[in-house]
């Protein structure tokens, strides 16, 4: 252990601003990173998704219309 | 014949898989070695006799500019592999890299900048190192405005992927051109302070150190990877399946 | 149908682009005035003392060469894009790379040349050293042909893209650093009655460096652009 006591170790013989500024910047960018990659990813997959339930509407949509063309013209007379 | 067990590899889907088992691993990896060498570097390591309790950015410091550097070389090799053997996985691959390259490179100028005050008395030289990794880093930037202004990504892996060989060659010149520029113009009031010396209780948090940044970057780029698969492939079948699954099994 | 020689299909490109920029004759003139007037605000904004703008002018000057080049950039490829004209040639038979020479070749005609005929004039009007003359004119002969050539890849890697053209700063101008450094360098040496031969060896390393492999990376860029 190189320091005696905490506020030792947070002064950093009186460099500690910057060493914690240096830490903390690439702690924070890192953090960063990681966090936009994760959500990049559940983005993707959202999306995805998302497209897959539009195409199975549309589909089905489209087979009703298939199934009762003559219900929807006597409807209409 | 020699590369056949590689052949497997360039299935998207195998790959896909891959990537998702050793990411883990990697992640595990890299959060024991970080939380080691950091720790040894922060409270273990000693104080160095000239610098003082700043060394300790060092174990930042150089990691990140090293992998700077290491990120761009691997993304020019996947670009030119994607380029020759058509390899469209080395396109999401070297799309994985760049964001990663380019937080490093901007810890590595932040570090050095931090570093830098109260060493050499300011915040910013223009010392042949700094400005070449600042070119570093709009290289990077670069690249990755690039990719961003494609819709089709197939395309912006391509172009992306010329830029970064184009930047490869480049590289050398611009670091030679800076340091030659620099030596000329060195500013009398910066007085530099020698490097310091390497002690075995100094080298050894900082091989920690890197060895868990390196996990730490493989276990980004294979999650990076994974997301440029699944986006470039999402009309496969395979795709649907995956991720109607996974749906399902957030739905329970 | 008779094929073209590789001699005949570049001067016919080139001939072709100078042709289409005499009729367009702003598109020469509007970069050359940036030029201009970028150079005189320097003066405006740091003062008139002769022996701070002699210090400074051969970086002044080459960062408003920079800056004009990219700004002409544009219309390398973007008018052939738009006209579908781009495509006819990545057709035929004539390899890509001499096509694109051509059109490099062109650009520099209708940018660097005029760039290098009017620099003495601004020079004068920065108090430059006059034993720098010689070292400016030599590196911008051999230093605009890179700037054209660098700039090419950028603008064929940002051709199809609507909102290329910040994009292509971003791009290009990185690679135009190690032109910079070694011409003002060697424009200062100059100044001081040196010999600056290997700055300008270094400068004319580049250019041929680049004049071999920058139209390779630009056909490359081309067929990813037009798809």
């Amino acid at each position: 252990m190189q320091f005696d006591s905490f506020s030792a170790f947070i002064a950093m013989g009186g460099y500690g601003f910057y060493v914690w500024l240096s830490y903390g910047v690439s702690l924070m960018a890192l953090a960063l990173l990681v966090f936009s990659s994760l959500t990049n990813h559940k983005k993707i997959k959202q999306q995805i998704a998302q497209r897959q339930k539009r195409e199975t509407k549309l589909r089905q949509a489209a087979e009703l219309q298939n199934a009762q063309p003559r219900a929807d013209i006597s409807h209409k007379t | 014949m020699m590369w056949k067990w590689l052949h497997p590899y360039a299935n998207p889907e195998i790959s896909y898989h891959f990537a998702g088992k050793i990411l883990p691993w990697c992640a595990r990896l890299a959060f024991v070695f970080l939380a080691i060498g950091l720790t040894w570097a922060l409270l273990f390591a000693p104080a160095d006799y000239q610098q003082g309790d700043t060394f300790r950015i060092f174990y930042l410091h150089v990691p990140a500019a090293m992998l700077s550097m290491g990120i761009y070389l691997g993304m020019a090799i996947a670009a030119l592999s994607s380029l020759v053997w058509q390899l469209r996985l080395a396109d999401a691959t070297a799309a994985a890299m760049a964001p990663i390259g380019a937080t490093f490179t901007f810890i590595a100028l932040i570090t050095g900048a931090a570093w830098g005050k109260p060493m050499w008395g300011t915040w910013w030289i223009w010392d042949a190192r700094l400005t070449s990794e600042l070119i570093l880093l709009f290289l990077y930037l670069g690249v990755i405005a690039l990719h961003n202004a494609f819709e089709d990504k197939n395309l912006a892996g391509k172009a992306a992927g010329i830029l970064a060989l184009v930047g490869v060659i480049n590289l050398p010149i611009i670091k030679y051109s800076v340091e030659w520029w620099n030596t000329l113009h060195q500013g009398a009031t910066v007085s530099k302070l020698g490097q310091p010396s390497m002690t075995a209780d100094m080298f050894w948090p900082f091989v920690v150190c890197f060895i868990g940044f390196a996990f730490f970057v493989t276990a980004l780029i294979c999650l990076r990877f994974r997301s440029e698969i699944l986006n470039r492939n999402s009309m496969r079948p395979w795709v649907r399946e995956l991720v109607a699954t996974e749906e399902k099994v957030h739905a329970v | 149908m008779t094929q073209l020689s590789y001699r005949a299909a570049f001067g016919l490109i080139v001939k072709r682009d100078l042709m289409i920029a005499f009729r367009h004759r702003d598109d020469i003139i509007n970069p050359l005035l940036f030029f201009v007037i970028v150079v005189t605000l320097f003066p405006l904004g740091i003062g008139p003392e002769s022996t701070t703008l002699a210090r400074i002018a051969p970086g002044i000057i080459w960062v408003a060469a920079l800056l004009a080049t990219l700004l002409s950039l544009d219309r390398l490829f973007k008018s052939d894009h738009a006209d579908g004209s781009l495509e006819q040639m990545l057709l035929s038979p004539q390899p890509i790379f001499i096509l694109v020479l051509a059109k490099i070749v062109a650009h520099w005609l209708l940018t660097g040349l005029p760039l290098i005929l009017i620099a003495p004039l601004l020079a004068v009007l920065l108090h430059l050293n006059e034993h720098s003359y010689g070292a400016l004119m030599l590196t911008l002969l051999l230093g605009t042909p890179v700037l054209s050539l660098l700039g090419a890849i950028g603008v064929a890697l940002t051709v199809g893209i609507k909102k290329g053209g910040v994009l292509l700063s971003l791009l290009v101008l990185p690679l135009y650093i190690p032109v910079l450094i070694f011409a003002t360098s060697a424009i200062d040496t100059a100044a001081m009655n040196l010999p600056y031969n290997g700055q300008l060896a270094i400068i004319a390393a580049i250019f041929f460096a680049s004049l071999t492999l920058a139209p390779f990376a630009v056909s490359a860029a081309l067929k990813v652009s037009t798809n």
